[in-house]
């Protein structure tokens, strides 16, 4: 299994980040690290029309600067993240690739007028962070409502499901 | 459980690779088989080298709108669901969209939440249209032919149902009560292009004038005392389908006008209202009246009469057509077997005899009526005679004398008509040779329906 790397994308929680090394090897069985030395500066795909930032963009960025060496690089962010087409995204992956993005802006339960959460926000965002990296393994959405796979556009959906793949899923990794 | 169905497909024609590259991620991430177009012409294309069961159209494009294009590609394809995309909310152009088929419209940015919800319920949608299609045509595959009997009398009957079936034509049945009439205009709904929408049945013989006028036409609330709803009559329920009217030669001479009208004109109005209401019916009607000498003796009017009597079919009497009793007594074995749980599944060929030498006044109707009525008093595995409600007698057999002749008679003709006038078999059974039977035929004036 290749190794993960985590890239920090500023303005960043770095504590959620260290929080997320462990599950994450053990759900991929592998090495996860965080980059200490080149964060990500997001400024280039800010679009000062929508106030977002292009993940696209991102996503082309950590192609670029971080060489996945046979490993997963996946840049984590808490601004809010588009695609042009749509009006917001959790994340952004290469399907079948090495790079995936991820922000926790939406995942956030201030975001949608609760008080913080820290728990919860914290295994949204492990649990985005472990599609986003499926889909770079070629995975597409799951069936399973309880497969970390499983579509979700909402936070409501990404709670209803768990933070690990179906048994399917996990076989074609 | 990973991948939706790989066979689903999206195309994407936008003329932004950003849109087009964005979405077409997008929905590969979902397990859609996805492909992009940048424009009309290229479009077309791909819709010839399809199918795709939903199609991605922005609004505005160069050279050809999105609406244009959305009616080009229905040409190409009519089942592929198109979503609009629009740039800016038009209400004018997604209206437009709608009106020419589209199944919905997404404005750009799309909220993500929305636009998966949208193509699951776009496909859901075809799904259920596929399927109905399909289930359309297995019931057109269906004869739906379920009147029973082989007699040439009956298969008369059912040569001429198929005939008309498939026309527009009112249809009158005639036949005395019991012979069927319901289900031989159920038999023809049921074979023509209004069969997916309903049959009204309704007896005009049941029901005072005044209610007649109601059931037909409906009323309007406070039409009358105690009507405190409006209420869609049966013409207004048959629109698209067929209107059956049983004994239609007991309706009132009023009645008889306003019938003829809504006939002629296939509008009316409820009682108590003045609005006309429209409905796209057919007539078929039923009697077993002589609508003739009623037309003669002035009690049925004559252009009713000409406008229900385009086409005519006489069903005849169970006793003109014993050769089938056989068939249809075993056919209501079989159906009150189910009914009751009762593992009675034949006739008694004693049994079967009586309801063969039997007048049948009743017809079809009454048939049915005693073979119920033996099937609960019948201990399986078979209808005895004693299971039956008639004796053997001149009476049963419908003579009007006890004379040895009329009895011979009768019975070489119930003979005849269970074996289906093989007169060897026959012979056997009377116990006479093949000589004597073709003499006594001819002694009796007996001949082959």
């Amino acid at each position: 299994m290749s190794s993960i790397l985590i890239v920090p994308i500023r303005p960043v929680d770095h504590a959620a980040l260290t929080q997320l090394l462990a599950p994450l090897k053990d759900i991929f069985h592998t090495s996860a690290a965080i980059e200490e030395i080149k964060y990500l500066d997001p400024a280039f795909a800010f679009d000062t029309y929508r106030n977002q930032y292009n993940s696209t963009l991102l996503l082309a960025k950590i192609l670029g600067t971080y060489p996945a060496a046979g490993g997963k690089v996946i840049g984590i962010t808490s601004v809010d993240l588009f695609v042009p087409v749509l009006t917001y995204v959790f994340g952004e992956a290469q399907l079948d690739g090495t790079s995936a993005v991820v922000s926790s802006f939406r995942l956030h339960e201030f975001f949608y007028g609760y008080d913080p959460n820290p728990v919860l926000e914290q295994q949204r965002l492990l649990k985005e962070t472990v599609h986003e990296i499926g889909h770079t393994f070629g995975l597409i959405h799951c069936h399973n409502p309880e497969c970390v796979m499983h579509t979700s556009t909402s936070v409501e959906e990404i709670d209803l499901k768990s933070e690990r793949f179906c048994t399917e899923c996990a076989g074609s990794i | 459980m990973p991948a939706k169905n790989p066979q689903q497909s999206i195309l994407i024609v936008d003329d932004e690779f950003i849109v087009r590259d964005s979405l077409t991620k997008w929905f590969r991430q979902d397990g859609y088989r996805v492909e992009s177009a940048e424009d009309a012409n290229h479009a077309l294309k791909m819709m010839n080298s399809g199918p795709w069961d939903i199609v991605l159209l922005d609004i505005k494009m160069p050279g050809m709108t999105g609406l244009e294009l959305q009616n080009r590609l229905r040409e190409i394809d009519k089942t592929a669901v198109t979503i609009m995309i629009t740039a800016f909310a038009s209400v004018e152009s997604a209206v437009q969209a709608l009106k020419d088929g589209a199944f919905d419209y997404v404005t750009k940015p799309i909220d993500p939440d929305h636009l998966s919800h949208l193509v699951a319920n776009a496909l859901k949608q075809k799904k259920l249209h596929e399927e109905n299609v399909q289930l359309r045509e297995q019931i057109s595959g269906i004869s739906g032919f379920e009147i029973i009997g082989t007699s040439p009398q009956i298969s008369r009957v059912i040569e001429l149902s198929k005939t008309v079936a498939s026309t527009d034509t009112t249809v009158m049945l005639r036949g005395e009560s019991g012979t069927g009439k319901e289900l031989v205009a159920r038999t023809i709904h049921a074979n023509s292009a209004r069969r997916y929408f309903p049959i009204i049945a309704v007896n005009c013989g049941a029901l005072a004038e005044s209610l007649l006028e109601s059931e037909l036409f409906g009323h309007e609330k406070g039409a009358f005392t105690g009507a405190q709803y409006r209420r869609k009559g049966k013409f207004e329920l048959a629109d698209g389908g067929t209107i059956f009217l049983d004994e239609i030669g007991t309706i009132s001479q009023k009645m008889q006008v306003q019938l003829l009208r809504v006939i002629e004109s296939k509008q009316f109005s409820r009682v108590g209202g003045n609005d006309l209401v429209t409905s796209d019916f057919r007539v078929i009607c039923a009697t077993n009246r002589d609508l003739e000498a009623a037309v003669k003796d002035g009690s049925f009017r004559e252009d009713l009469y000409y406008r229900m009597n385009v086409f005519s079919i006489t069903i005849p009497p169970l006793r003109e057509r014993k050769s089938d009793i056989p068939m249809l007594a075993q056919a209501f074995t079989k159906k009150y077997s189910g009914v009751m749980h009762k593992a009675v599944d034949g006739i008694a060929p004693a049994a079967l005899d009586m309801l063969v030498r039997y007048d049948w006044p009743g017809n079809v109707r009454e048939l049915e009526n005693i073979v119920e009525r033996a099937m609960v008093l019948a201990v399986p595995p078979l209808i005895q005679s004693n299971d039956l409600p008639f004796q053997f007698g001149a009476q049963a057999l419908g003579l009007k004398t006890d004379s040895l002749a009329s009895l011979e008679r009768a019975h070489i003709e119930t003979i005849l008509h269970r074996t289906n006038w093989n007169i060897s078999r026959s012979a056997d059974v009377l116990d006479i040779d093949r000589v004597t039977l073709y003499n006594k035929i001819a002694k009796y004036g007996l001949k082959r329906p």
